[in-house]
């Protein structure tokens, strides 16, 4: 069941360079699935609409945590709640990532920048079910945020643009240099990368599921701001555009045209 | 106390109303509000064929609102007739279905399609479409074409017809005018404003159809005094909106003129509104001693 939320705000620290990591304690907890998002809305009445955020992990049945990078003025009012303090969310919302395509597969979970994220509650959701898990993830640079909680889980590959740490360049380039092969893969990250890990995945003709971004006002399916075009006719309007917001935000590549 | 309102004839449990596009069918907002609470569900625009929309991005935040530009994607009325309608019956609400069109024979086939459904209160007619006839200038943009329309329109209808005003006129009494002089039943304004935002750092439109409608708080003062201005100009109800967010913003509307509201943008933001402003109302009218909700409306004085 969707659900708006005066929730409260368990710690928050700043991970690296404009990266906050915040727990809140939330009944959504308990529904709350891998690649599934919240929608965080500021309190300043200037700035309206909700900040989609992906649950990066899940504690319990009673918190949820969120990382994110302030990239403008609802994350970066975020950004300096306090423990203790309240915050406003609606969730879940979204499919999630489909799990069961993993089942002793040997599996890719894919995060690049800001898209990292997702792939640390999916990592803990395959932990023995999947039969290897690499998780490989891309930085700009040596802040590689979250990479002491994936080792919990898989194997851990980095790229970073800057070469200080991992493979030199992207994700694509980290699974090159390392020889890396997979069954399916699971991805978040920017459009440049999903579109790369589309046509890897056409290539070697294995299934991959990314999870897409658009911009969003309700976030729930009710106002078709957030369409991505469709290979199959959508459920909702039949126009082949498909709501990111509950139709995704994680589809099968070859399902979507990015 | 009374919250009923009449329109046209048909009565209304209660003012509250959601505006087209910003609830869908009601399907995405039924998890958090009891649609049997609302005075009438109004759908997003349905068409004779469906429509894809726009490119992405669709929608931007500005100071107090947004900008939208869905391109008003829907899925043809055949599809709406087979799902949405029967959702709907489900509910003890009113179904007001708005309609959108590129020609005035689009707008016709829809409200003929819906002429034999009884679970239809009310139809509303969205004539901030382009007109792909006329250079694609907004059938509500043009005295004349909105009279024809209308006048059209009401040859075929056989519901009570609201005509939804765009406010990106001179003077939106000239264009109420016209709207009544060809028959409409009602008016529901206002629209969104055409708007457009520039992200500097990209240097590109934030919105891929380069403008947008605003909606939200922000545009409340302008909707307000057209609703006022159009209720001195003429004697058909008007349903008000833009804007609202409390139920104080909607008793504005109400003494203004409106003789219903409805709720859009802010369902967005907080999807319980409709229902905490139906019952802001009902606590405004216990708090002045107000029998009758109706007696607010064009209630405001000099
Ligand atoms: C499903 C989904 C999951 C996401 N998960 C995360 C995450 O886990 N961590 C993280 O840091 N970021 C995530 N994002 C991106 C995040 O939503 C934006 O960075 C955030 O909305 C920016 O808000 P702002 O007020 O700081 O920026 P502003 O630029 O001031 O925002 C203005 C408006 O644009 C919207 N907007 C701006 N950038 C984006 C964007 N990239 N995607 C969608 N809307 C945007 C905002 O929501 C707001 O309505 C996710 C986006 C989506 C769609
Ligand atoms: C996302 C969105 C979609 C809309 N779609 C329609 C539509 O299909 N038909 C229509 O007549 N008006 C449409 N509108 C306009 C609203 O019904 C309303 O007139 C306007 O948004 C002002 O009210 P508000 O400020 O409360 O949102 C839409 C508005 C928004 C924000
Ligand atoms: S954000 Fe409204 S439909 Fe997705």
């Amino acid at each position: 069941m969707k659900e708006k939320q005066t929730a409260k705000v368990l710690s928050q620290r700043e991970i690296a360079p404009q990266i906050y990591d915040m727990w809140i304690e939330t009944s959504l907890a308990a529904q709350a699935k891998p690649g599934q998002f919240i929608c965080v809305y500021p309190k300043d009445r200037s700035t309206l609409l909700p900040r989609p955020i992906s649950i990066c992990e899940v504690r319990d049945r009673e918190a949820l945590r969120i990382v994110y990078r302030v990239a403008g003025q609802g994350t970066k009012e975020f950004s300096a709640y306090e423990e203790g303090e309240t915050i406003d969310i609606l969730g879940t919302l979204g499919n999630g990532f489909p799990t069961e395509w993993a089942q002793g597969k040997k599996v890719f979970l894919m995060g690049g920048g800001i898209g990292v994220p997702p792939i640390l509650e999916l990592a803990k959701t395959l932990a023995g079910k999947a039969n290897d898990i690499q998780i490989i993830v891309g930085y700009r640079d040596s802040a590689t945020f979250l990479r002491d909680d994936f080792e919990k889980y898989g194997t851990v590959y980095i790229a970073t643009e800057d070469g200080s740490v991992g493979t030199k360049g992207n994700v694509m380039d980290a699974i090159t240099a390392n020889s890396l092969e997979a069954d399916v893969i699971y991805a978040c990250g920017p459009m440049p990368m999903l579109r790369a890990i589309k046509k890897y995945a056409e290539r070697v003709q294995i299934p991959a599921y990314i999870s897409l971004e658009e911009h969003m006002a309700c976030g729930v399916g009710a106002c078709l701001g957030c369409v991505v075009k469709t290979k199959e006719l959508d459920h909702h309007s039949h126009v082949y555009n498909a709501r990111i917001c509950t139709d995704g935000p994680v589809f099968e590549a070859k399902e979507v045209e990015i | 106390m009374n919250m009923q309102t009449t329109i046209a004839g048909v009565t209304f449990q209660n003012p509250v109303m959601t505006a087209s596009g910003t609830f869908g069918s009601g399907m995405e907002y039924a998890e958090f509000v009891d649609l049997n609470r609302l005075g009438a569900v109004v759908t997003k625009g349905v068409a004779n064929v469906p429509w894809t929309g726009n490119p992405t991005p669709r929608v931007a935040e500005v100071y107090g609102g947004m900008l939208n530009a869905i391109g008003l994607q829907n899925p043809g009325i055949d599809v709406f007739m087979e799902r949405d309608i029967p959702f709907l019956k489900q509910y003890d609400t009113k179904v007001i279905v708005n309609v959108c069109g590129k020609t005035v024979e689009d707008y016709v086939e829809v409200v003929e399609r819906l002429g034999d459904e009884p679970a239809v209160a009310m139809l509303e007619i969205n004539v901030s479409c382009p007109n792909v006839k006329e250079g694609a200038i907004a059938f509500g943009q043009r005295a004349d074409a909105l009279f024809g329309i209308t006048e059209e329109i009401k040859k075929h209808a056989k519901q009570p017809v609201i005509m939804k005003l765009s406010p990106n006129v001179t003077d939106i009494t000239e264009m109420a005018k016209a709207a009544e002089a060809a028959g409409a039943d009602a008016l529901s304004l206002i629209n969104t404003i055409t708007g457009m935002k520039i992200d500097i750092h990209r240097r590109k439109f934030a919105i891929a159809n380069k403008t947008g409608g605003m909606s939200g708080p922000a545009i409340k003062p302008i909707a307000v005094r057209m609703v006022y201005q159009t209720a001195q100009a003429v004697q058909i109800p008007i349903i008000g909106m833009g804007g609202i967010a409390t139920a104080e913003d909607a008793i504005e509307f109400l003494l203004a003129g409106a003789s219903a509201v409805s709720i859009g943008a802010m369902n967005f933001v907080n999807p319980y509104t409709t229902i905490e402003v139906i019952d802001g109302i009902e606590a405004y009218l216990k708090q002045y001693g107000i029998e009758n909700v109706t007696d607010l409306i064009g209630a405001v004085e000099a």
